[in-house]
């Protein structure tokens, strides 16, 4: 697709002299690199809650950012009108971080390569109203036809378009067409006067309606939150204390994201706050441990075809067999690293600006089988969901909240047991990885991950995996 | 009427010329500012400003919401006409509509919400603060090389709200202010802490030099943390952590959660559901802190509600929907956005002041936990389950001992709120939720 045929070019009547002429406004007062970032968001999202369907939303969002780098310095303005007044304006704003004569451009863009990850065919929101309702009732439906004790449902189906469009003072030109679409289904259930439970799943990606009506039906994540708070009206109080835990395929994958994921943001360890800090070549997993971050595989939550900064995204090895290899760069940290960008400059939205991010995190699968993990354990805890996590990165110590786990006795699984947090440190946790299972499995669709107040989509995913020893925040001591 | 507050009445008129038999439209911009200093440099300075649009409409008792950042009047058309629409989808609720009109209204007493000083304080000077913050932590101690840098963000903000009953109103807001993150390093040991200032006015700013201080102080007091053995110990939460746990609680007499049976707290009115010390307000008219406000989201007049009285819960927090469900009315804690159906957000929430200082607290203690630090919150206020990531610092016969970290603390919300023992004289207005020290009598601290 070429420059003139592209969205912003189309419906703002944009040309490449207007995009050069921006662009020359932001290098003005000097600096080293500057760039635009286009972006059209529209969003949609419907509920229904009490077998009600309540709420119905639809609207769109529009901007652009103007950056400019001089040294370790940014510069950022943006403007949500894209009259060539006010790009300009947001321009001049940004440059007022440099302080020199202006710098000169590379005139003529180059279309930059990008990967084609969500190829799609309809736009979301040219199809039909209805069919979004039917999902969510669907949903509503199956979930009290799983178990006469579910009373509450609340299903939402939300979804988005974002185009976007990236040029650079260094004459790169991007663009994308980002779909995302994602259900969420809740459910409470009681036994009599009992205390409620709460049970959640929700999944979906880079995808469209299409998906929910052929590949993962709403039945299959109703189902799943009826199961889980189902489970949670028998279970027992969570132990406290170290222990053996292991971890089930799939969502359990946060634990990467928190442990090592983020201390492995390069913009920490330019500034050597992060745990993992000058550790490159160093140990700091068990040799059974390799740990990925991969934004190129199709159709997933995390995945882009290029990053915010217009760089194709790839596969990335964070830890091979044990060993840190490399940290996720962005423009900023790479070019005052001597590095080169790994496709992971990910921001919110045109109003943020750029930070390294994960994109899908995930460790590959090992030689273990699963039901001989589980069976290699005495006593200890397994977590086959999780809830959210979090991370201090400079003394590495992160949590992660277990939200259906069961007690292991004897190399069985017997009692769920209550939510409970689990804490370990970032580059001690994976050391005690000591069997790793075949079953490597990616999550449903369902993260968000937050970082200095910016939220992103991103994906987790890991085998069947045993830990010798952590910390279970239970109350039975 | 001003411009905004035109277009407001206009989005109103516009949905019920096309058939809506309600309307409700919120308009919104801001301006945002923000330089960030790193090891003395100015490390990134932002400034931008955007507006939004949203209308929920009401046909019959269905409903249709929808936003817009393109104030155009084609922008605004589409907008209005897209709500329309999704209302044709949505089901008959029996309980969605406006509040009454004799619940409409706004305080119209200074609320003390928006400062001139902030709109016309020069870039230098904003960046000054930042600089002087973190040069403060960086001398404090020569533990203290390395920082996450320090900040200092400003924002001007007009909201702007009308209904197809009549209510019209608006409001600026101003907000300032200045954090910074040192790095304590010592024998192999890394901690950052962080010390953050946030005011409506300029002049309630803490000063650069108290923000690095207390920064500085606190990073260095986490330095060569040790891991304790699991045990049940009393367990005193700093006013920051005790502010997260009244977060919980808010969950908890949230209306929407409430009359889906969501909540620990679900038909407990008027029962003793805390210790005799515990009582919690919601006021959203105490003037110049952060959950102040004329009106709430749905122009119902602001006010103060006792919500837990000596250990009685006396009231919910409602919007007019979740009053409805639970048979009563709205107390005026509606919020959202700027579109869809509201939902329910604190004014200024908090616990009222006790009379012991923190020290006093501590010397109470023969051996515990005091808790700086809380992290990847667990609290599951459906059962009231609470399992939380802590660092601190361990009480030994009445002293701060040493810091602790890697640990977790454990219990049940009904539990820790009957078993609340001591509250503390230091109440301080951080944000909408505040909270002073407060004393659990038992928790269970996992460790080794």
């Amino acid at each position: 697709m070429g420059f003139t045929q592209s969205f912003f070019a189309q419906k703002f009547n944009l040309v490449e002299r207007d995009l050069e002429s921006y662009l020359s406004e932001a290098l003005s007062a000097g600096g080293d690199y500057a760039d635009l970032y286009f972006e059209y968001l529209a969003t949609s999202s419907i509920g229904i809650d009490e077998q009600i369907v309540k709420s119905a939303t639809e609207g769109v969002t529009l901007g652009v950012g103007v950056r400019v780098i001089a040294g370790e310095r940014t510069g950022y303005a943006y403007s949500d009108d894209l009259s060539p007044e006010k790009i300009r304006k947001a321009a001049r704003v940004a440059a007022l971080i440099a302080r020199g004569p202006a710098s000169v451009i590379k005139t003529g863009f180059e279309e930059a390569r990008k990967h084609d990850l969500y190829p799609m065919l309809a736009s979301p929101h040219e199809m039909g109203l209805a069919e979004r309702v039917d999902l969510v009732k669907r949903a509503d439906l199956a979930a009290r036809a799983y178990d006469r004790r579910i009373f509450q449902v609340q299903a939402t189906y939300a979804d988005s378009l974002r185009h976007v469009m990236v040029a650079t003072s260094d004459g790169r030109l991007s663009f994308d067409r980002q779909p995302m679409a994602r259900l969420s289904v809740m459910a409470l259930a009681r036994e009599g006067d009992g205390v409620p439970q709460h049970g959640y799943s929700g999944g979906g990606g880079r995808v469209t309606l299409d998906f929910f009506l052929h590949e993962k039906p709403p039945e299959h994540f109703a189902r799943e939150a009826a199961r889980q708070a189902i489970v949670q009206l028998d279970a027992v109080d969570a132990p406290a204390g170290e222990m053996t835990v292991v971890l089930g395929p799939g969502w359990p994958g946060i634990l990467l994201h928190e442990a090592v994921g983020h201390g492995l943001e390069a913009d920490f360890n330019r500034k050597g706050v992060s745990a993992f800090s000058g550790r490159i070549g160093q140990q700091v997993a068990s040799p059974l441990c390799t740990v990925i971050d991969d934004g190129t595989i199709g159709n997933r939550r995390g995945s882009l075809n290029v990053d915010d900064e217009g760089v194709p995204t790839q596969r990335n090895v964070l830890i091979e067999n044990g060993v840190l290899r490399g940290y996720l760069q962005d423009q900023l940290s790479s070019r005052l690293m001597h590095a080169h960008s790994t496709g992971s400059g990910r921001r919110e939205s045109y109003q943020h600006i750029p930070m390294p991010r994960m994109t899908n995190t995930y460790m590959l699968a090992g030689e273990s089988d699963p039901e001989e993990i589980v069976r290699s354990v005495p006593k200890g805890l397994y977590c086959a969901t999780f809830g959210g996590g979090q991370v201090d990165i400079t003394s590495g110590n992160f949590v992660f909240s277990a939200t259906e786990s069961y007690l292991i006795e004897n190399g069985r699984l017997t009692s769920p047991v209550r939510g409970a947090s689990l804490i370990g440190n970032g580059p001690e946790a994976l050391k005690y990885v000591s069997m790793v299972g075949s079953d490597l499995k990616l999550d449903e669709g369902i993260g968000v991950c937050g970082k200095e107040g910016q939220s992103v989509p991103v994906g987790v995913g890991i085998p069947t995996v045993k830990i010798d020893r952590m910390t279970v925040g239970g109350t039975a001591a | 009427m001003t411009d905004l507050e035109q277009l407001a009445a206009d989005v109103v008129k516009r949905a019920r010329e096309l058939g809506a038999t309600g309307a409700e439209c919120t308009i919104s911009e801001g301006e945002e500012f923000s330089a960030s200093v790193r090891m003395r440099q100015v490390e990134s300075l932002k400034e931008a400003g955007s507006r939004g649009a949203g209308v929920r409409i009401l046909a019959g008792q269905r409903a249709g919401s929808s936003y817009t950042s393109d104030l155009s009047r084609e922008g605004i058309e589409t907008m209005v006409r897209a709500a329309i629409e999704l209302a044709k989808i949505t089901s008959e609720d029996p309980h969605a509509g406006l509040p009454e009109p004799e619940e409409l209204g706004s305080i119209h007493a200074d609320l003390g919400l928006y400062d001139d000083a902030i709109a016309g304080m020069e870039t230098e000077r904003k960046i000054a603060q930042a600089r002087q913050a973190e040069e403060v932590a960086l001398a404090f101690d020569p533990r203290i090389q390395n920082s996450e840098g320090a900040a200092f963000n400003s924002h001007l903000g007009r909201r702007v709200f009308a209904n197809s009953r009549g209510f019209v109103g608006s409001y600026r807001t101003s907000s300032c202010g200045l954090s910074v993150v040192p790095v304590a390093k010592q024998n192999g040991s890394m901690e950052r802490d962080y010390w953050h200032s946030a005011a409506r006015a300029a002049a309630r700013l803490e000063s650069p030099e108290e923000v690095g201080r207390r920064a500085a102080e606190r990073a260095l007091r986490r330095l060569n943390p040790r891991k304790v053995p699991t045990q049940k110990v009393p367990v005193i939460f700093e006013p920051r952590a005790a502010r997260s746990l009244l977060g919980d609680l808010f969950d908890a007499v949230n209306g929407s959660a409430v009359y889906r049976h969501a909540s620990f707290l679900a038909g407990k009115l008027g029962e003793k559901i805390a210790s005799e010390k515990f009582t919690v307000i919601d006021d959203a008219i105490l003037p110049g802190l952060f959950g102040t406000s004329p009106f709430d989201d749905e122009g119902v007049t602001a006010r103060r509600t006792i919500v837990v009285e000596r250990g009685v819960l006396k009231s919910y927090l409602l919007n007019t929907y979740s009053a409805r469900k639970l048979g009563m009315k709205t107390t005026g804690n509606a919020s959202r956005g700027i579109t869809g159906n509201a939902g329910v957000g604190p004014g200024n929430f908090f616990i009222e002041a006790g009379e012991r200082t923190p020290e006093q607290i501590v010397a109470g203690i023969r051996n515990g936990l005091y808790v700086t630090e809380l992290i990847g919150q667990t609290a599951n206020t459906v059962n009231g389950d609470y399992s939380c990531g802590a660092a601190g610092l361990w009480i030994e016969n009445g002293e701060l001992a040493y810091p602790v970290s890697g640990i977790t603390i454990a219990g049940n919300l009904k539990q820790m709120l009957i078993n609340v023992e001591q509250i503390g004289s230091d109440l301080d207005f951080r944000g909408s939720i505040a909270a002073p020290t407060i004393l659990i009598g038992e928790m269970t601290v996992s460790g080794q």
